[in-house]
């Protein structure tokens, strides 16, 4: 053993010279607070949100009956069309925000299958190791070079076009990514003390997944889930632009953007308001789990 | 190295092939409905002529096996909408179109996306670099479906310059608007992927070496950090030429290109069972040839993968 | 004129958290032939010190001061000055030799581009002149060797060719960064007598970076020793080991095993962290893990000479410290 230093008063021992560590969730806020564009996404994400729950309320129409009055009009705030009106005479106010719930929804529903799907299977994977682990990986393999898209389309071809089918199919194919990151952390929390403790004190496989893996990949896995929910929306729109997706009279950002291209030359404001609610939307959403992901990313520290 | 060659093709490639055959088969077989089902009250016995002609009274084990030989023998079978016509042959002649189009964006995309990606590298955090960051941005987050409208506008209906349509067997100014379309997105992620593995590759260890041995900038980049930056370009190459596929059905039917993504979509609206099975079959065989082709590649670019 | 004269040399390297004192008023003079042996834990800035004399700190890092190699400041100069000197004139060994080759180049040419590119040489006679490099470095088989990847070479093999490398153009200058930290012990000594022996034929100077003393013994003729960015002591090589003038020197020196040791005596450790460098103490930066320490020691201690040619940077005089 060393002698004790001898005392300094003045050489504020009480203050630890060498790097200090902090909190791994409050560092984590921290960081993706100082990044403005983040937060500035996560508050037009916010408004976005807002408005297509409850935006409609402020329109005088609705989002089915005809204006006879203005077929096809652009944007006129006398009559109350903000954005203007379809070729049906329809408000398209109203629609984008109706399509925007829809889109929306099909966007978190679609994350969150996939979410909980790959979430499970990952851990899963990762913690049963051995043949299990690498027979499930090859399984992953070998969905991962299949044309999803087309299957997506195969499926909604000859299934019927269903909503609730849109976001299974959807999170379906998507889960396999999230999988993949699930599993690389949940073999480096194997070797962790708790889980060994976990194990010993008889607690099952199942048991242990669900109470101490799956917890623990939570904030990787909120990550991807931010960064899913933009592709998910993606995947909606392209289905409901090829008209594969939602059906009349329901409507999303994609079913509008289906109407507003083939009116581009007469009516351009049919494509210009669903478009920018999607593109905004997207962008935010990749803003915002870029932020969260340099925020919670250890190897930038 | 042969040896991983055989055994990326014969022990991946093709089972991974035979799993989506199968699976697609099946998923289509047991779809509700049959693809006639929509016509009107059809005498019993022509239906029964029709269901052997497409062999669809047979017991379905035999239908899989009559399948998987006719593929075998390249054979996709006859449409079930275009009844003159046999998959084979509307493919033939759409896939060529289809190939040009989307050869063009893959190279478009690779050339302008790897030289952006350096560009903003070597100028990382100036304005240069913050310019193509958010150029690279928008083009990951807007759709084609919403460029693709905005273009036509812009540049067929108000300037003039640009057929708003149509492919005329692919003349240069008919390919234009429909190359820059599919390639936008791509453009953008590998200039995403390119910039950040070249700032990764000019901060490692070997590259101090090389500026240590008093070597030209110029270069160092050329050959000591070039190929190791495009690694991670090469492994998206896979995912990119999904994406680009994929992108030509909304591409080729926005801007009436007979190639065969407009095949798929019409084949996918009238339920043409055996158009959609023989469109993905064909699609499904490029991609994971594409992504045997790319690991192999992978594998002789990196010394350190020949030796596995 | 000696051959490197650094003047104060500054590192500091701006970072999210603030500003990282790497390195801090450092001076130090090299005369052409010698060796000079720099010593300190990890994060004293020695290497950074080295890479700000090729131009070679990361982005974010700045050096001032004048490091004059032959009267010509390096510090400062354009890439294309440094290059004329950088790999012929002025040649670095590093840390890692893992990482310090590219993976993706056989050796031969990584070894071959120097004499291409300094000599104007053709390709041929680069082959032939680098495969007798690698012969003097006792590499066996070196044309065979030459055609093939770094990863086909053991650690020791590796940095091997880093110095042949290093030693191609004949420098005057030869910096070697912990070579032999990475390497296992019998190879360390392998490396080490490589690197005692050839720069003498070649006739060049070198500056040796290790956080070991024993590395040093008998290979420096002067020793600089380095804690928080700073010189502590400074002086010839013997002397130094004969008689220690820092606590920080004596630390170290303790820290090593040695033969006249009692059996079954402890080696000795230094107290504590290396130091914060974003958050250093005001005085002397030693003083938080120092035994020595008196109210003082909260100033800082300049840099004194003492016994003629030596350096020290300390509150407490020599016959004053009690700990040898």
């Amino acid at each position: 053993m060393n002698p004790p230093l001898p005392p300094l008063p003045g050489l504020d021992d009480g203050q630890d010279l060498s790097i200090q560590s902090r909190s791994l969730w409050a560092d984590a806020r921290r960081r993706f607070l100082r990044n403005k564009a983040a937060v500035a996404s996560l508050g037009v994400l916010s408004v976005v949100l807002l408005l297509c729950v409850f935006g409609a309320l402020l329109s005088p129409h609705n989002a089915e009956d005809p204006d006879w009055g203005s077929m096809q009009t652009a944007p006129d705030m006398e009559a109350q069309h903000w954005f203007g009106t379809d070729s049906l005479g329809r408000d398209l106010f109203v629609r984008t925000l109706l399509g925007g719930r829809i889109s929306l929804l099909v966007g978190a529903l679609g994350a969150v299958v996939a979410v909980v799907i790959g979430t499970l299977y990952g851990a899963a994977s990762g913690f049963l190791g051995g043949k299990t682990d690498s027979l499930m990986m090859r399984a992953l393999e070998i969905l991962a070079s299949f044309p999803v898209m087309f299957l997506v389309i195969v499926l909604m071809t000859f299934f019927g076009r269903e909503l609730w089918l849109i976001f299974i199919a959807i999170g379906a194919v998507s889960w396999l990514d999230m999988a993949r990151i699930v599993r690389g952390q949940t073999l480096s929390l194997k070797r962790k003390e708790f889980i060994e403790a976990a194990r010993v004190a008889g607690v099952s496989n199942l048991g242990i997944i669900l109470r101490h893996i799956v917890p623990n990949v939570l904030g990787l896995v909120a990550v991807y889930a931010t960064l899913l929910v933009p592709q998910m929306i993606l995947f909606e729109s392209f289905l409901s632009y090829l008209g594969l997706g939602v059906q009349e009279p329901m409507t999303s950002w994609g079913a509008l953007l289906e109407q507003g291209a083939k009116s581009i030359e007469s009516a351009p404001w049919e494509l210009a308001f669903p478009a920018a609610f999607l593109v905004a939307t997207l962008f935010c959403f990749n803003f915002v789990g870029d932020g969260l992901r340099d925020a919670l990313d250890p190897k930038d520290r | 190295m042969l040896k991983f060659v055989l055994r990326r093709l014969f022990l991946e490639a093709i089972p991974t092939l035979l799993v989506l055959i199968t699976l697609t088969f099946f998923l289509i077989r047991l779809a509700p409905g049959g693809p006639f089902s929509s016509e009107i009250s059809v005498p019993p016995e022509v239906l029964a002529n029709i269901q052997a002609q497409y062999r669809l009274d047979q017991p379905l084990w035999r239908q899989y096996l009559h399948y998987l030989n006719d593929l075998l023998h390249g054979d996709l079978g006859p449409s079930f909408k275009y009844k003159d016509f046999s998959v084979n042959d509307l493919v033939n002649k759409a896939f060529p179109v289809s190939l040009r189009l989307g050869l063009f964006a893959f190279v478009v995309a690779l050339v302008v996306g790897v030289t952006a990606g350096v560009i903003a590298a070597l100028r990382q955090n100036t304005w240069v670099d913050y310019g193509v960051m958010a150029a690279a941005m928008l083009g990951v987050v807007i759709p084609n479906f919403v460029l693709a409208p905005v273009l036509m506008l812009i540049f067929a209906v108000w300037l003039k310059v640009l057929p708003p349509g149509g492919w005329e067997g692919g003349k240069a100014m008919f390919v234009v608007l429909p190359v820059a379309v599919l390639c936008q997105h791509y453009i953008a992620v590998i200039a995403r992927i390119t910039r950040g593995s070249m700032i990764e590759v000019l901060s490692s260890p070997f590259i101090r070496t090389a500026r240590a041995k008093g070597l030209p900038l110029g270069y160092i980049l050329r050959r000591h950090a070039l190929k190791p930056a495009l690694l991670p370009v090469l492994s998206y190459l896979g995912p990119a030429f999904v994406g680009v596929i994929t992108g030509s059905i909304v591409v080729e039917s926005f801007f009436g290109i007979p190639g065969i993504g407009q095949l798929f979509v019409n084949g996918a609206l009238n339920r043409d069972y055996t158009m959609v099975m023989g469109l993905t079959v064909l699609i499904g065989t490029l991609m994971i040839l594409f992504n045997a082709v790319v690991d192999i590649l992978y594998g002789l670019i990196d010394p350190r993968m020949r030796i596995r | 004129m000696p051959l490197l004269e650094v003047d104060r040399l500054n590192v500091r390297f701006a970072t999210p958290e603030g500003e990282v004192a790497a390195v801090s008023d450092l001076s130090f003079t090299l005369e052409a032939g010698h060796a000079l042996g720099i010593v300190g834990e990890s994060g004293s800035g020695k290497s950074q010190m080295a890479f700000a004399l090729l131009g070679l700190l990361a982005k974010n890092g700045r050096a001032t001061g004048s490091a004059r190699y032959r009267g010509e400041n390096l510090i400062g100069a354009s890439e294309a000055q440094l290059n004329r000197r950088r790999g012929s004139e002025i040649a670095m060994i590093y840390q890692d030799p893992m990482t310090s080759l590219n993976p993706y180049l056989k050796v031969g040419e990584q070894l071959t581009e120097v004499l291409r590119f300094h000599k104007g040489m053709p390709h041929k006679a680069a082959y032939a002149e680098a495969a007798l490099l690698l012969d003097a470095v006792k590499i066996a088989e070196p044309r065979k060797r030459m055609g093939m990847y770094p990863h086909e070479f053991s650690g020791g093999m590796r940095q091997r060719v880093v110095i042949a490398m290093a030693l191609l153009c004949q420098p005057k200058l030869l910096i070697a960064d912990e070579p032999t930290t990475a390497l296992d012990v019998t190879v360390q000594a392998q490396i080490l007598k490589l690197l005692h022996e050839l720069p003498r034929d070649f006739a060049s100077a070198v500056i040796m970076i290790t956080h070991d003393l024993g590395v040093i013994a008998g290979i420096c003729d002067e020793v600089l020793v380095m804690y928080a960015g700073r010189a502590m002591e400074y002086g010839p090589a013997q002397a130094i080991f004969d008689t220690p003038s820092h606590p920080y020197t004596r630390g170290l020196l303790h820290a090593l095993p040695r033969m006249d040791r009692t059996h079954g005596e402890r080696l000795a450790t230094i107290p504590g962290n290396p130091p914060n460098l974003l958050a250093l103490p005001p005085g002397c930066p030693f003083a938080p893990r120092c035994r020595e320490r008196f109210e003082a020691c909260l100033k800082p201690a300049p840099l004194t000479v003492f016994d003629g040619n030596r350096q020290r940077a300390c509150h407490r005089a020599v016959p004053e410290l009690t700990i040898p």
